[in-house]
């Protein structure tokens, strides 16, 4: 109803533009109401979110973190003023796809930034392509958007891919000593990537994988898994979970008594800030998780990051927070680089493409030739907070090991591995 | 042993929280006919507006029937204004109660936020045991026999007031009821307060376990139709055998065929359906 609302709203301001464009240019330049050469002076950028829904929290935290940046450095670059249209995806695959066709064809944005859910950016990304509108992904995690289905205008600014992080925890955990793995992930595309990645390194290193656990979204009760796990007896237990369903699991994972006693290793979701804020720290404390952000980052460019969201917003900032207000630092040093210049949609995809940020509240990054970032992969463990920050969360997650520049192709030539298929709940990378 | 252990007291504690829905549901049901798609929805609100109390240091056993006359409160205001006019039509009362639970989901958003928030158990509860090599939750184990209190307390309520007795002479047959000069009308607020209650009440009792998040009333709906339809719809004892069974199916089955987790529950659902399709307690209607 909102929705239906919002779009005739939309549809009422633009009767309203053609109406007031008529009058003052009576030569007709309003055909159609939407081909209204916008001048060079703005850019515009619609931003998908989910502010309704289940993934209703992570979308305010992309908005939050990109409006911080604009707050903080104005939002006219180099003489073009950023403008943004907010739409919500409602954490829906088919709204998000219905969102982005109006943001393109009636609202005629320039740059589509976003959605938050990686069923939502499979939605998004082909109908962009199609309609040759850059998309930027910054918390779209989907290996297959930068490698397999590679598109030149789809890339992961400021953002990362699904087993980005997780191929050098297989053999990290295999180093560790640890011989026997079980996995534990949601049942879906996000979690058999992550866990795909531990798996294939681990097994290669010469570990062995036993169960693999498969848990639909939206679980609540784990306790069946953790005693399938505990049955197992393994030496370390990999889980990428996400969500509400990343709470209950640290939660029984500790109230059943595992923490501590088995090694746990786990995707960064996991135990991100939206997650772990609402635990009691002795449900969290020490877990080591695989990561391409962490808050507790000791680097100037992260804690003034964090500083100045916990200032504006009351809580620490998640990953997809980060995501977005880096991705407006990359956007904002790419019309730098092409001074103001978005007409030229070529120049303007290249010049963002070959950006390197020397710091940012990830450290430092760039992309690949598929439009990937290469940064630093973390393996961070979750402390109690320093005081300064006591008002805004318990816990934080601290960096205790960098792996430096990862490709998501890690160490495999890319060619190599594009040759395999993307991991898939049949497909694990497992080595015989 | 440790393994079965688990998974038995893990099935019935889950079977528990689900009476808690499970048994409002059922009540309103029998003796209204109203399906109230929205008894998730209130277990919803009565985990949020919970969490608020106990972050105004309520303490957690007061919080709860204040959670449950919360939400008995929002509960009467949609019977006393919309519903009750519809009762008689079935498909417009669940769509109805539908529009509520979609308007309740996107108010509890509105009001506190979308971040998946956890429920602290209460104090001397908020350990876990340790039997031998088993580590469970103590206020796991607890909620097994909350929900076993509950129950008995309604069937007393049903079998024993007089309340009960117009319930069960209206759920038999209403026209007769009203017929012999029964109040049935004042019955059904009552019953749908009550339902509204044990969901609210209920949300907080089940917080520590499910926590908060949105989409929380959406996962539930279909286990409590789950257990409705296996336990026998109207019959509150078939509300409580039918939660366990769900709880104790659902459990060994996620341990022992995890790859099934989604179908696990269905199972007993479709073979009560072509067996026994009134329900393991139900009667012929």
């Amino acid at each position: 109803m909102r929705r239906f609302l919002g779009g005739s709203y939309v549809v009422l301001a633009l009767l309203l533009v053609g109406v007031g464009l008529g009058g003052v240019a009576p030569h007709g330049l309003a055909v159609g109401g939407v081909a209204v050469a916008s001048p060079a002076a703005s850019l515009k950028v619609g931003l998908l979110a989910p502010t309704t829904g289940v993934a209703a929290a992570p979308g305010h935290d992309m908005i939050n973190g990109w409006k911080l940046w604009w707050a903080q450095h104005g939002d006219t670059v180099a003489g073009v003023k950023i403008d943004t249209t907010y739409y919500d995806t409602a954490s829906n695959p088919n709204t998000a796809l219905t969102q982005a066709r109006r943001a393109i064809e009636q609202d005629g944005v320039q740059l589509l930034i976003g959605p938050y859910l990686a069923n939502e950016g499979l939605a998004v990304a082909p109908y962009a392509e199609q309609h040759k509108v850059p998309l930027f992904l910054p918390t779209v995690s989907a290996d297959d958007l930068t490698q397999r289905k590679a598109s030149p205008y789809v890339t992961k600014v400021a953002g990362w891919s699904s087993s980005q992080t997780t191929h050098p925890a297989g053999g990290w955990a295999y180093d560790k000593g640890y011989r026997t793995a079980a996995t534990l992930g949601n049942a879906y595309a996000f979690a058999y990537e992550s866990v795909g990645g531990f798996a294939q390194t681990f097994t290669e290193k010469g570990g062995h994988v036993g169960k693999q656990l498969w848990t639909p979204l939206g679980t609540t009760d784990f306790s069946p898994y953790l005693s399938q796990i505990q049955a197992q007896h393994p030496d370390v237990v990999f889980v990428c979970v996400v969500g509400a369903d990343a709470v209950h699991f640290l939660q029984q994972w500790s109230s059943f008594g595992l923490k501590g006693k088995v090694p746990l290793v786990v995707q960064e979701t996991v135990t991100d800030q939206s997650s772990i804020r609402s635990l009691q720290p002795e449900q969290v404390l020490g877990i080591i998780a695989f990561s391409h952000y962490a808050e507790g980052r000791d680097d100037s460019a992260t804690q003034r990051f964090v500083s100045d969201y916990a200032t504006a917003n009351h809580v620490l900032p998640s990953y997809m927070a980060a995501g977005f207000y880096t991705a407006a630092q990359w956007i904002q040093t790419g019309l730098q680089l092409v001074h103001g210049n978005v007409a030229d949609q070529a120049k303007f995809l290249a010049a963002v493409r070959s950006v390197a940020l020397s710091d940012s509240p990830f450290g430092p990054q760039r992309l690949d030739q598929y439009g990937a970032p290469v940064q630093n992969v973390y393996v961070r463990e979750v402390r109690r907070v320093p005081d300064r920050y006591a008002a805004y969360a318990k816990t934080w997650n601290v960096v205790i090991q960098t792996y430096p520049t990862v490709s998501q192709f890690w160490t495999y030539k890319p060619s190599q591995y594009l040759a395999q298929p993307v991991y898939s709940n049949t497909f694990q990378g497992i080595a015989k | 042993m440790t393994f079965y252990a688990q998974n038995l007291l893990g099935g019935l504690a889950y079977g528990s929280l689900l009476f808690l829905i499970a048994a409002g549901f059922t009540l309103i049901f029998g003796l209204m006919r109203v399906v109230n798609i929205a008894q998730t929805s209130f277990f919803l609100v009565g985990v949020y507006t919970g969490l608020t109390l106990l972050r105004a240091h309520v303490a957690f056993w007061l919080a709860v029937p204040m959670a449950g006359a919360t939400v008995t409160v929002i509960g009467l205001f949609i019977y006393r204004v919309f519903l009750h006019r519809y009762h008689a039509d079935e498909l417009i009362a669940l769509l109805l109660t539908l529009g509520f639970a979609l308007m309740l989901d996107d108010g509890a958003l509105a009001l506190w936020g979308g971040n998946p928030e956890s429920v602290p158990a209460p104090g001397a509860l908020a350990a876990s045991l340790q039997l031998g090599t088993l580590v469970f939750p103590s206020y796991w184990l607890a909620l097994i026999g909350i929900s076993l209190l509950i129950a008995a307390a309604l069937r007393a309520m049903e079998r024993r007031t007089m309340l009960g007795a117009i319930i069960r002479a209206g759920v038999d047959d209403e026209e007769m009821a009203r017929g012999l000069g029964i109040d049935v009308d004042r019955a059904f607020y009552i019953v749908f307060a009550i339902g509204a209650f044990l969901a609210g009440a209920g949300g907080l009792l089940g917080g520590p376990i499910t926590g908060a998040y949105p989409g929380l009333d959406g996962d539930l709906l279909p286990l409590a139709f789950a257990v409705i339809i296996i336990g026998g719809i109207g019959s509150l004892e078939g509300a409580y055998v039918g939660s366990l069974v769900i709880g104790l199916v659902s459990t060994f089955g996620k341990a022992l065929f995890p790859e099934l987790s989604y179908f696990t529950i269905f199972v007993p659902v479709a073979a009560i359906m072509s067996l026994r399709p009134q329900g393991l307690l139900g009667r012929k209607r």
